[in-house]
């Protein structure tokens, strides 16, 4: 069994200065033969770093003698060079920058491989994502947000780190969560405010001061009641709403259509005009005895009876 | 045997010539565009109306204009050529300017020795479809001869002045590409499906309902059906087209609605609707009232919603564009007309409209609402 996994090493060998992607097919084919090779073998001539973390020189131990070649296959590196046996194969910070499995693999007559695991770094970004962009006011569980630490080589931070949210909106106190990740992710729900505007939102890891903002924007909600009134002209009728709100008390935002219509026997005349500085304006050409009425959205308002010119 | 074709080939031609030159004086055939006369000394003389009719909207049609006008007997001395012309093809970037007339149907109304009426179907061709428009003419004998009264008003000019223009807009301002992800995203507008309602046509199974704008900002809508059989298999899907209003500003509702030409509802065991909205930079400008709107039944026994576009803004519109949606006494759409306005809706203006409802459902409309797109091409 073992001669027959020389002889593949052997023939891997063999096919030195072929081009690249074969070269590639065939060490994997190599490092997998070899390392259940490794299997076999009566004592480790590998030894593998201890806790190696991601950007940071590691070094794997060796016995014997000789030359060997070394092959190194990591989450996003694969490498090959001749070794001394005896020594420390050194790996360099840059070599070990992906967080992840990777696998050791010497080979000189017989392949000797060794797998460990390289940790992330301390997280030194958060990407923060929250949502919705834009809330109505007084919904419940209506923002949340997600939480992922990342070392400097961009590597999710698995390891629990307290992940502190914060929101403030305007004219309330900060409220404060301190969230612990779970294989990297931490997250939060929230109800928006009762009033319009910022919603800011920190998600930071205090120690090292990493931080993320972002800002939902907190808009009113449909309007809660649309009062009309009008007056007759030379040209018909202008109607208008008073200031429309919500049931908070938010100034709806400007450009939001009330629908005027106005009754007048048979026929009938609609406005859609929008909200512009919190009151919708419209004219109407009606002559006669006419019952106006208006609504927004699926929100209906007062009647207005006027009577004829 | 080497003169047969040659021989057959000219005796081809000149009959062909023969066909084109006695067929000068039809009601229908292509839309001419060269200016002048066509094809002079083959003008009959008009000795009945219809033949003064069809002489002279065989001109219009071939827009001979200095001899259609010529043909007229005016009114109103107001009516130069220009505005006559103008009439015909329009102005202000509206539809009539975009259209050809294409054919047309004369039938008499009433006619004596001295008087006749006529009514005419005008077909024209657009961009956004075949037009059909209804027009009574009246004629008078002179002497021996027929000729069209033109009694038409010109479209008074819209007088200088200064409207005052607050509107709001909406933009648009996307982050560079070396932002941070997901710093500023915005989430696309919130619109609903409010109600649907499927039906089979004398043209295939239509879709139809209403969709509202719920968020704050505007939204650019598009509707999409797809008609599932019993097995699960999409029988057909198809989009709201131009039978939407597309841009709707905060808490608007359109009408929708989507064809489906030669689809039964009994091959139809589901209906898939998807509505897809994204954020788009918008105006709240023109406001556009829709007055005096009343169903009733036209001249030619359709039933239609008519009513007037008043342009309450300082902006031309170039092509109005009226979608009705009509409900039964539960509230329920039964149907959505839509028809577009020949005429550029001129600032402080107003302009008649007429949307048809097909007889099958013009029993069972109890309420109606007219919402209105418009095209501007400064917009455009």
């Amino acid at each position: 069994m073992s001669s027959s996994i020389n002889t593949a090493c052997k023939s891997h060998r063999a096919r030195r200065g072929r081009s690249l992607p074969a070269l590639l097919a065939g060490l994997c084919a190599a490092a997998m033969v070899c390392a259940a090779a490794t299997g076999y073998a009566q004592d480790a001539d590998l030894r593998a770093p201890a806790a190696p973390v991601a950007g940071n020189p590691a070094s794997i131990a060796t016995t014997g003698g000789g030359t060997a070649t070394f092959y190194l296959v990591g989450p996003s590196i694969s490498l090959k060079r001749d070794v001394a046996l005896g020594k420390e194969i050194s790996l360099s910070a840059k070599e070990l920058q992906s967080a992840g499995k990777y696998l050791a693999i010497v080979c000189s007559g017989t392949c000797r491989s060794v797998g460990f695991f390289v940790a992330p770094a301390k997280p030194v970004s958060l990407t923060f994502l929250v949502h919705p962009s834009r809330a109505p006011v007084g919904q419940n569980n209506v923002v949340s947000g997600v939480a992922l630490p990342f070392d400097e080589f961009h590597n999710l931070v698995l390891a629990p780190a307290a992940i502190d949210f914060q929101w403030t909106a305007k004219g309330a106190a900060a409220v404060s969560h301190q969230v612990s990740t779970q294989n990297g992710v931490a997250w939060f729900h929230t109800s928006s405010g009762r009033s319009a505007g910022a919603l800011q939102v920190t998600a930071s890891i205090s120690i090292n001061e990493v931080i993320a903002r972002r800002v939902v924007e907190q808009v009113a909600a449909d309007p809660c009641s649309l009062h009309i009134q009008g007056q007759r002209t030379r040209k018909g009728i202008v109607l208008e709403t008073e200031p429309v709100r919500d049931c908070a008390g938010n100034p709806v935002p400007d450009g939001t259509i009330v629908s005027f219509t106005a009754k007048s026997g048979k026929d009938t005349s609609t406005v859609d005009a929008p909200i512009k500085q919190g009151i919708a304006r419209a004219q109407i050409t009606a002559a006669g005895a006419v019952v106006v009425s208006a609504a927004s959205g699926v929100v209906m308002g007062n009647e207005l009876r006027m009577g004829a010119q | 045997m080497k003169l047969v074709l040659p021989i057959i080939l000219v005796a081809v031609t000149v009959l062909l010539m023969a066909v084109a030159l006695t067929g000068a004086g039809r009601s229908s055939g292509t839309v001419g565009i060269a200016a002048g006369s066509a094809l002079p000394g083959f003008s009959s003389q008009a000795t009945t109306p219809e033949q003064a009719l069809s002489n002279f909207l065989m001109d219009v049609q071939r827009r001979n204009w200095d001899r259609a006008f010529a043909s007229l007997e005016r009114t109103n001395d107001s009516v130069n050529e220009q505005a006559f012309i103008q009439e015909w093809i329009g102005s202000n970037g509206e539809l009539r300017a975009f259209s050809n007339l294409e054919h047309y149907d004369a039938r008499p109304l009433h006619a004596t020795d001295s008087e006749a009426q006529m009514r005419v179907r005008l077909h024209w061709t657009t961009p956004v479809g075949p037009i059909e428009d209804v027009r009574d003419f009246r004629l008078a004998r002179r002497g021996d001869q027929w000729k069209v009264i033109w009694d038409e008003i010109p479209v008074p000019n819209t007088p200088s002045q200064i409207i005052p223009v607050n509107y709001l807009r909406w933009d648009l301002v996307s982050g560079g590409s070396g932002e941070e992800w997901g710093a500023h995203n915005v989430d696309a507008p919130h619109v609903r499906i409010v109600s649907m309602n499927a039906v089979d046509s004398a043209e295939g199974a239509v879709v139809m309902g209403e969709v509202v704008n719920e968020d704050t900002i505007p939204a650019f809508v598009n509707v999409n059906a797809t008609l599932v059989d019993g097995a699960g298999s999409a029988i057909d899907d198809e989009s709201s087209f131009d039978k939407i209003i597309h841009v709707l500003l905060p808490k608007q509702v359109t009408p929708y609605r989507i064809d489906f030409p030669h689809v039964s509802l009994s091959q139809v065991k589901n209906v898939r609707m998807d509505v897809k909205a994204t954020l788009v930079p918008a105006s709240s400008d023109p406001v556009i009232g829709v007055m005096n709107q009343k169903l009733d039944t036209d001249a030619q026994g359709h039933a239609v919603l008519h009513g007037e576009l008043m342009n309450q803004s300082g902006q031309t519109v170039n092509i109005p564009h009226v979608i009705a949606s009509f409900y039964d006494n539960n509230g329920k759409v039964v149907w959505v007309s839509d028809g577009y306005v020949e005429r550029a809706l001129l600032p402080q203006e107003s302009e008649p409209f007429a949307v048809e409802i097909p007889k099958s459902v013009a029993g069972k409309v109890q309420n109606f609402h007219v919402v209105v797109n418009q095209y501007s091409l400064q917009k455009s």
